[in-house]
């Protein structure tokens, strides 16, 4: 069952709930619309789960419809993703027929029925030909990492998105030359979700013990794919330096990589790096693993995420929701996160990490405060009611584009 | 509140998203470039964002510039001269952006070195926020509930009463001291007005009002 609005007035508190139902009322007379490539299966399609039962609780009328496409388009689409987010692909013409084909079909097929319509991510871009002829506004919100695209296909796109009344990116790094404006919408956790919810400590217990790890030692994790951008090796390393000064343990834990040569690479050097130590433990998550992720992050005495890139970073997020002090790469929207010796620590390197892990582990007040200071950053600027605020403010600004600034006090009591 | 000699003072808060200009910039000749072309609430936008966006801990520095100069390109002299220009001296945001841009001028000027040129994913992002002002329903009706009232507003509310009515709407002072001085406490008006708001958080900000209006709750 969906989480209701006053599921979420617990955890993320009644001003944000209070301010969600005092910006609904200026925007209840539109209709919204979402439009996306699944309805099950990744980031997107978890994100519309939980806010379209949302925004419905707010009295917007809400529609979500997916688009069809057969494996072809989605093998066009998935190196489209690859490119745009800086992977090198090869891009044939017979690709964006492919692409452009299956748009016409659902051209066909998509009903019309918003006022405001979000278009989500490049499978559905070139959808925008529907606008034509409509009052409607269309906004196109990219939820993948764009900082440095493949020229061709972000090229290609870029004519479909210029189209839009409005364009949405997660990060200020991700803003490109459009001839539309560029909101900044930072992607959101669900605090409710499986791998966010309080859990008993009993269970945190149990998963420990399942996997070999000793509650009563201090437990380093990092949540991560095996990927080289993720640095691994640099955590083992890392961890050496710790396990000089405090009997810890290392918890590297990610899911498969059975469509990705290289993380099975990864994966096989990180194994080979960890081989001669017990504590330090290589779990490999199947899909679906939210709660143990869960409880592997609410084990831990400190977190990492010593990424050397990274998009927006979103287990740093769910990390410091769960008040654990996180020690993560400076690079991309870990930057945003953690504000350097408040809610966190920024480093450079294994060492840089390393000392820092060790002056959390040797302060205990230290990892309290810096956990309870990165718990109170998520819950001001990267939950899901945070999340669903924004939306209703691009609402709005799709009928007030004139001003910076807006005053909608007029016609008070 | 809006109004001059209204009897009522109301509490409104501000709701904002932030827009991307995709203007960039890696050094600080491109710094100083787009300073002069980006519009004047991206100026507003990197000179009091962070009193917004922070309200744990103060920190170094509340400038977005020089933030930037500090951390990417170390140059920690300029740093703290951007963070040293008083924002309370202007009441127009073009004085403001010739203040930083003249700052920037005359250090590059006294250099006998180039400067730095940081990585792309390092560049200065020109970002200008996008705000909705919206009643909050919190009302005072005398001067005693405006300050018993006063602990129930937001950091946004507060914000926007401090911030944006007296520079970006021109108000030339804070909401709260033309509200105060209207009902005829010119005492009040003027010792809320000689607060600096660019000297502490936002929650430090509200009990230095609080504590002045002690008497009269």
């Amino acid at each position: 069952m969906s989480a209701t609005l006053e599921d979420y007035r617990r955890v993320a508190g009644s001003a944000a709930i209070d301010e969600l139902v005092l910006l609904a009322d200026r925007v209840r007379h539109r209709r919204l619309q979402h439009i996306n490539s699944t309805s099950v299966g990744g980031g997107v399609a978890e994100l519309l789960t939980r806010l379209v039962p949302l925004f419905r609780d707010l009295g917007i009328e809400t529609t979500w419809d997916v688009m069809k496409g057969d494996q072809a388009f989605f093998e066009v689409t998935k190196s489209f993703h690859n490119a745009l987010h800086g992977g090198t692909e090869v891009i044939t013409q017979e690709m964006f027929d492919v692409y452009r084909q299956t748009t016409d079909m659902n051209l066909h097929d998509l009903g019309n029925d918003g006022d405001v319509v979000v278009v989500h991510d490049p499978q559905p871009a070139a959808l925008i030909a529907k606008k034509q002829g409509t009052s409607g506004h269309w906004l196109w919100r990219c939820h993948i990492d764009v900082a440095t695209p493949d020229p061709t296909v972000w090229g290609f796109l870029k004519q479909f998105v210029d189209q839009y009344d409005a364009s949405i990116f997660s990060m200020p790094a991700f803003a490109q030359k459009l001839a539309i404006p560029q909101f900044m919408v930072p992607p959101s956790i669900d605090p409710l979700a499986d791998k966010n919810r309080d859990l008993p400590e009993s269970e945190v217990t149990a998963v420990l013990e399942k996997h070999g790890i000793d509650p009563a030692r201090p437990v380093l994790t990092q949540i991560s794919r095996f990927d080289r951008f993720k640095d691994p090796l640099g955590v083992i390393r890392a961890y050496r330096l710790v396990k000089r000064r405090y009997d810890c343990q290392l918890v590297l834990a990610g899911g498969g990589a059975s469509d990705d040569p290289e993380g099975e690479q990864v994966l096989q050097e990180v194994r080979d790096a960890a081989r001669d130590d017990p504590d330090i433990h290589v779990l490999l998550l199947p899909p679906f693993a939210d709660l143990e992720i869960n409880a592997l992050v609410r084990g831990s005495t400190v977190v990492m995420q010593k990424s050397l890139r990274e998009g927006f970073g979103l287990t740093v997020t769910e990390a410091l929701w769960k008040r654990k002090p996180v020690v993560g790469g400076a690079v991309g929207g870990i930057k945003l996160q953690i504000l350097n010796g408040v809610t966190g620590f920024l480093v450079h390197s294994p060492e840089g990490a390393a000392n820092r892990v060790i002056e959390l582990l040797g302060d205990e007040q230290l990892r309290l405060s810096i956990g309870k200071n990165g718990h109170q950053h998520v819950r001001e600027n990267f939950l899901t009611t945070r999340h669903v605020r924004d939306y209703l403010l691009m609402m709005l600004a799709t009928e007030h584009r004139e001003h910076d600034i807006t005053l909608m006090t007029a016609g008070r009591k | 509140m809006g109004q001059p000699n209204q009897k009522s003072f109301l509490f409104d808060t501000e709701l904002r998203l932030v827009v991307l200009t995709g203007v960039k910039a890696r050094t600080l000749d491109e710094l100083r470039q787009a300073l002069a072309k980006v519009p004047g609430s991206s100026v507003f936008f990197h000179t009091h964002q962070e009193y917004l966006a922070h309200n744990f801990q103060k920190p170094v520095y509340y400038n977005d510039f020089a933030i930037w100069v500090s951390q990417t390109l170390r140059e920690e002299a300029l740093a703290e001269k951007l963070a040293s220009i008083d924002l309370l001296a202007f009441t127009t945001i073009r004085e403001l952006r010739d203040t930083i841009g003249a700052t920037i001028d005359e250090y590059v000027a006294s250099l006998d070195r180039p400067t730095y040129e940081c990585r792309p994913d390092e560049a200065f992002q020109f970002c200008r926020s996008k705000s909705f002002v919206l009643p909050t329903g919190i009302v005072a009706h005398d001067v005693p509930e405006f300050f018993a009232k006063l602990p129930l507003i937001s950091n946004a509310s507060l914000y926007f009463h401090f911030f944006e009515a007296r520079l970006r709407l021109g108000r030339r002072t804070n909401d709260f001291s033309r509200w105060l001085k209207d009902q005829g406490r010119d005492d009040l008006a003027k010792a809320i007005d000689a607060l600096n708001p660019y000297s502490r958080t936002l929650d430090e900000l509200k009990q230095a009002i609080i504590r002045l209006g002690a008497d009269e709750r």
